[in-house]
């Protein structure tokens, strides 16, 4: 037997805690007894009695904790100092949410939950971008739901992000599900294996609905922020979130969406999308092109071609769908312009997602022209006044000329409202095109909110709906009541515009003939 | 962590800002926590600028300050009067508590301490005589922190005073403290009628003698030891004594007897000693301003090694500024009174007691003081919450002292002033109250938060410095 000190200098413990340990050692194989104590003269007195005193701990100090042990060899001795030092850390370790404390930074929210991974920051923008860094220092992914983030700062946001390797999902990212968690503006969708990248919080939102409501799940939904894909960022989001779902075994279909990007991003994006041996949806909405046979126009296409892809359906089957809902969609137009008086003309979008009012300018500039818009895109023409409809008129309500100071048009209700009736009240309007986005963040009763307007009369009122039985609001239950209050509901924004041109086409031959 | 990591993981959310998304996460069953966020202090962006720049030679500097104040070893080594012992103190000088102040802006308080410290010198035979000779000009000012010496309430230490004499056994350097007085009508408070002139004269006489003897018996008294189990009994040494007074009593009862049963005193100093409960903060503040000390002019440090207020401004030091004070106007503590006065009564927060929440205890401590969580709201969850918000703004946790209720959790210490500046949450200080006339004492006790323009100013005072020593 060999009788070894060692001692751990300026560490106070209570002597319960001490005891505790040294029991616990002294049960370990090999140990015959052992002594941890604060090298008090009391202390030093008693190992003296115990034969436990050795040379070392003559300088020892009552602040000094002092590890005696009796043991078969000094391999052993140095395994239970080693353990000791292990017992003494975790005594000092804390219980996660014992009190009800709220810590003041992304630090103090570490120590409350050691093991967060992610960092949602929507905070008001000029702070934003310095509350992400921080986040990302500690190793956390970040979520950016802030706007009015500096681009300069967005810039260096995601190169910290490709150092360590974290994802940035935004500035301005409005919508994410990472691991089937919806974060900011999302709807609760199925798990499964399709993927999504998209620098548009709606359409993220409009695809993976699409995708639950078809039968199949997301696996990851990662959002980039509007800008990520400009020459600027490089798409530096986007291509570290292609790649991490190239590898991600939970996947097996990926979808991107955003707006055209800037034409070298655009060609890192194809290079690193022809790495991915998995099949890519890329949808640049406002500029339409056909992929393996599916034409990707709008969100409804690149969501039904990612479904058909998954569930290995060729594109034949995908155009005899869109076939038979055209066919549809003609004979409710026709059935709703039956019931237009013929000064009815003009088309009044009211949009809550901006990616919306994008993809109606998209389908709509086919069938109607000259549209009108806030925010143009394509051939439409920019409105003097984004509160005075123009001829046919679509409006993004999220944009910052009605934002400032107040909640976002998918929460508050309160000014598209009054926009409706102001439409519906014009002698002129024959269709009132609306989206209506449920979801986590939204509105949590949107049809009490429009029951107050959508008072049955003159104009056809059209509408999609973005969202899930699962959601809080319950699709099924909101589309039957939207119907009730004599809404054309539809299954997709896309779908909803094209019956209010297909509509405003029949009005319009009408009128002239 | 990888993005390839993060979608293997349980999803772990930490939510800063819109309140309405934590609770969709916690309607989808995620584990968040929901962060209070404010927006950082107003500051001179070119000073946020430099500080950020020079983050490598701060942390570096911290790191060594950290260390000093960890490695402290504060000890009880003696006494002495004044004059022998506190460096540069003369006849025609007086220590006060706080930054630099003079006669004409001191508080009640403070002029009343003063008024009765020269009576004590016998300097002056009435309260008129000892104005007329403070406002003359004759008499110097210069804060007990300049002097290596801390005073509670408005610290006034004039030459004749004994001092209990404490050292700082790993780096040497020295700290001094007037002996407490005790509650009711007292100097320290600005009272200085003839029985606190006769107490203070008793203190001298019969006190001082016998603690002296007794503490050269005792050779040397480990307070950092006494502090430690003090916390774990109840303490914070700052607005509460009681645990550690006792053990200081158990300390030093045996060597008061021995050393002074020849005088005859021993009775009544003993009972003096434990008839005051705070007769032990007298020895906790030295004891926070020895360690800190050690830690002074450590260029590029932003750490404070000093929070001290003078009843009209509230100064702060960094170990990387020098002498240099920050200063702003001091406020009125939010506290609990004694019958009969109110808030209209109360004098500004005064005192180098925060001296103590400089080195992690006081109200940084509360945690571990329960029975005075009235002072904090009433219940000990408003208690842990100033202790554990206190972490948010410090560079360590004690290695000693600790909080039992945090499962031992080292104590907040080494307030940041970056820290301080970028979440907006000010120092939290346990305080006495004083009136805000002279001679009239002590009128309750509370909390407070430290006011912010000290930190304003010591934040760009700080970026100045390091902005200086890159240009030269």
């Amino acid at each position: 037997m060999l009788t070894t000190g060692h001692i751990i200098q300026g560490r106070y413990y209570d002597s319960v805690t001490l005891m505790n340990i040294a029991g616990k050692i002294t049960e370990l194989d090999g140990v015959q007894e052992a002594a941890v104590v604060m090298g008090t003269p009391e202390n030093l007195a008693i190992l003296e009695t115990a034969g436990l005193l050795v040379a070392e701990f003559a300088e020892a100090g009552s602040a000094d904790l002092l590890i005696s042990l009796k043991v078969e060899s000094g391999e052993i001795a140095a395994r239970v100092v080693e353990q000791v030092v292990e017992e003494l850390a975790r005594t000092r370790e804390r219980d996660e949410g014992t009190t009800d404390f709220q810590p003041r930074s992304v630090e103090g929210a570490l120590e409350t939950v050691p093991d967060a991974n992610l960092a949602l920051i929507s905070v008001a923008g000029r702070f934003a971008a310095a509350q992400a860094r921080r986040a990302l220092e500690l190793g956390l992914h970040v979520m950016l739901f802030s706007d009015n983030v500096p681009l300069e700062e967005e810039i260096e946001l995601k190169q910290l992000g490709q150092q360590q390797e974290l994802l940035v999902m935004g500035p301005d990212c409005g919508s994410a599900i990472i691991n089937g968690v919806p974060l900011g503006f999302a709807n609760a969708v199925d798990r499964g294996d399709i993927g999504i990248v998209a620098a548009s919080g709606t359409g993220l939102q409009e695809v993976s609905c699409f995708i639950h409501n078809a039968g199949l799940g997301i696996s990851q939904a990662i959002g980039t922020g509007g800008r990520d894909l400009s020459r600027e960022v490089g798409g530096a989001t986007s291509l570290a979130a292609l790649k991490a779902l190239g590898e991600d075994p939970a996947t097996h279909t990926i979808v991107l969406i955003s707006k055209p990007p800037h034409p070298e991003v655009a060609a890192e994006i194809e290079r690193v999308c022809a790495e991915i041996p998995k099949p890519v949806v890329t949808l640049f909405l406002g500029s339409p092109r056909i992929v393996k046979g599916f034409p990707l126009f709008t969100l409804e296409d690149a969501a039904r071609a990612a479904v058909a892809i998954t569930r290995n359906h060729d594109p034949d089957s995908v155009a005899g769908e869109i076939e038979q809902s055209d066919h549809e969609l003609k004979q409710t137009a026709a059935r709703l312009q039956s019931e237009l008086e013929p000064a009815r003309l003009h088309l009044r979008g009211l949009f809550c997602g901006g990616t919306f009012c994008t993809e109606a300018q998209v389908v709509l500039s086919e069938k109607i022209s000259p549209l009108h818009s806030n925010v143009p895109t394509g051939g439409a023409l920019q409105l003097d006044d984004a509160l005075a409809s123009v001829g046919h008129t679509v409006v993004d309500l999220g944009d910052d000329d009605f934002t400032v100071g107040r909640p976002h048009p998918m929460i508050d209700y309160t000014l598209r409202n009054q926009r409706i009736l102001a439409e519906a009240a014009n002698p002129t309007t024959a269709v009132i095109l609306l989206d209506v986005v449920l979801g986590y963040g939204a509105n949590p009763d949107p049809v009490a909110e429009l029951r107050e307007v959508l008072i049955q009369g003159q104009v056809a009122v059209v509408c999609s709906v973005t969202g899930t039985d699962r959601d809080p609001q319950q699709r099924g239950w909101v589309v039957a009541a939207l119907r009730e209050l004599g809404v054309e509901v539809m299954p997709t924004n896309a779908a909803a515009c094209r019956l209010a041109g297909e509509i405003i086409q029949l009005q319009e031959d009408t009128s002239c003939r | 962590m990888s993005i390839k990591d993060l979608f293997n993981r349980d999803l772990k959310v930490i939510n800063l800002g819109l309140p309405s998304f934590r609770e969709s996460l916690d309607s989808s069953g995620t584990a968040s926590v929901q962060v209070e966020w404010q927006p950082p202090v107003e500051v001179d962006p070119a000073a946020t600028h430099i500080i950020a720049e020079h983050r490598a030679e701060i942390e570096a500097a911290n790191a060594k300050v950290v260390e000093i104040i960890q490695r402290g070893r504060p000890h009880l080594v003696g006494m002495a009067p004044a004059r022998t012992v506190i460096p540069g103190l003369h006849d025609n000088l007086l220590l006060h508590a706080g930054p630099p102040v003079t006669w004409e802006r001191m508080c009640g308080p403070m002029r009343g301490a003063v008024i009765g410290a020269l009576l004590y010198e016998e300097r002056a035979t009435d309260a008129a005589a000892a104005e007329a000779l403070a406002a003359s000009g004759e008499l110097e000012f210069a804060p007990c922190h300049e002097h290596d010496t801390v005073g509670p309430m408005a610290g006034v230490v004039s030459p004749s005073m004994p001092v209990f004499i404490l050292k700082n056994l790993e780096y040497g350097n020295q700290a001094y403290c007037t002996m407490n007085e005790g509650l009711g009508k007292v100097l320290r408070y600005g009272a200085y009628s003839s029985e606190v002139l006769a107490k203070l004269k008793w203190m001298e006489g019969v006190l001082y003698p016998a603690l002296k003897d007794a503490i050269a018996a005792l050779g040397e008294i480990d307070l950092k030891s006494i502090i430690a189990q003090a916390l774990h009994m109840g303490d914070e040494v700052h607005n509460r004594n009681r645990a550690a007074t006792s053990l200081f009593y158990r300390t030093i009862a045996p060597a008061i007897v021995k050393a002074g049963d020849y005088r005859g005193t021993s009775g009544e100093v003993l009972e003096f000693i434990n008839n005051n409960d705070h007769f032990f903060l007298n020895l906790s503040m030295p004891a926070c301003k020895v360690t800190l000390d050690a830690a002074r002019n450590i260029p590029g440090s932003s750490l404070l090694v000093a929070m001290s207020r003078n009843g009209t401004d509230f100064g702060i030091q960094l170990a990387g500024t020098g002498g240099t004070w920050f200063t702003g106007p001091a406020a009125v503590p939010d506290a609990l009174f004694f019958p009969g006065y109110s808030k209209a009564d109360a004098n500004p927060d005064i005192g180098d007691s925060s001296i103590t929440e400089t080195g992690g205890l006081g109200g940084f401590a509360i945690a571990a003081a329960p029975a005075i969580v009235q002072f904090v709201g009433g219940s000990t969850g408003d208690a842990l919450n100033y202790t554990q918000q206190m972490y948010e703004i410090t560079a360590a946790e004690n290695t000693v002292y600790q909080i039992p209720y945090l499962d031992f959790r080292g104590t907040p210490t080494a307030i940041d002033v970056r820290k301080v500046i970028e979440k907006n949450i000010l120092p939290f200080i346990d305080t006495g109250v004083a009136h805000r006339e002279p001679g009239v004492g002590q009128v309750g006790a509370g909390v407070l938060s430290a006011p912010l323009e000290p930190f304003r100013q010591a934040f760009e005072g700080f970026a100045a410095s390091l902005d200086q020593t890159t240009k030269r």
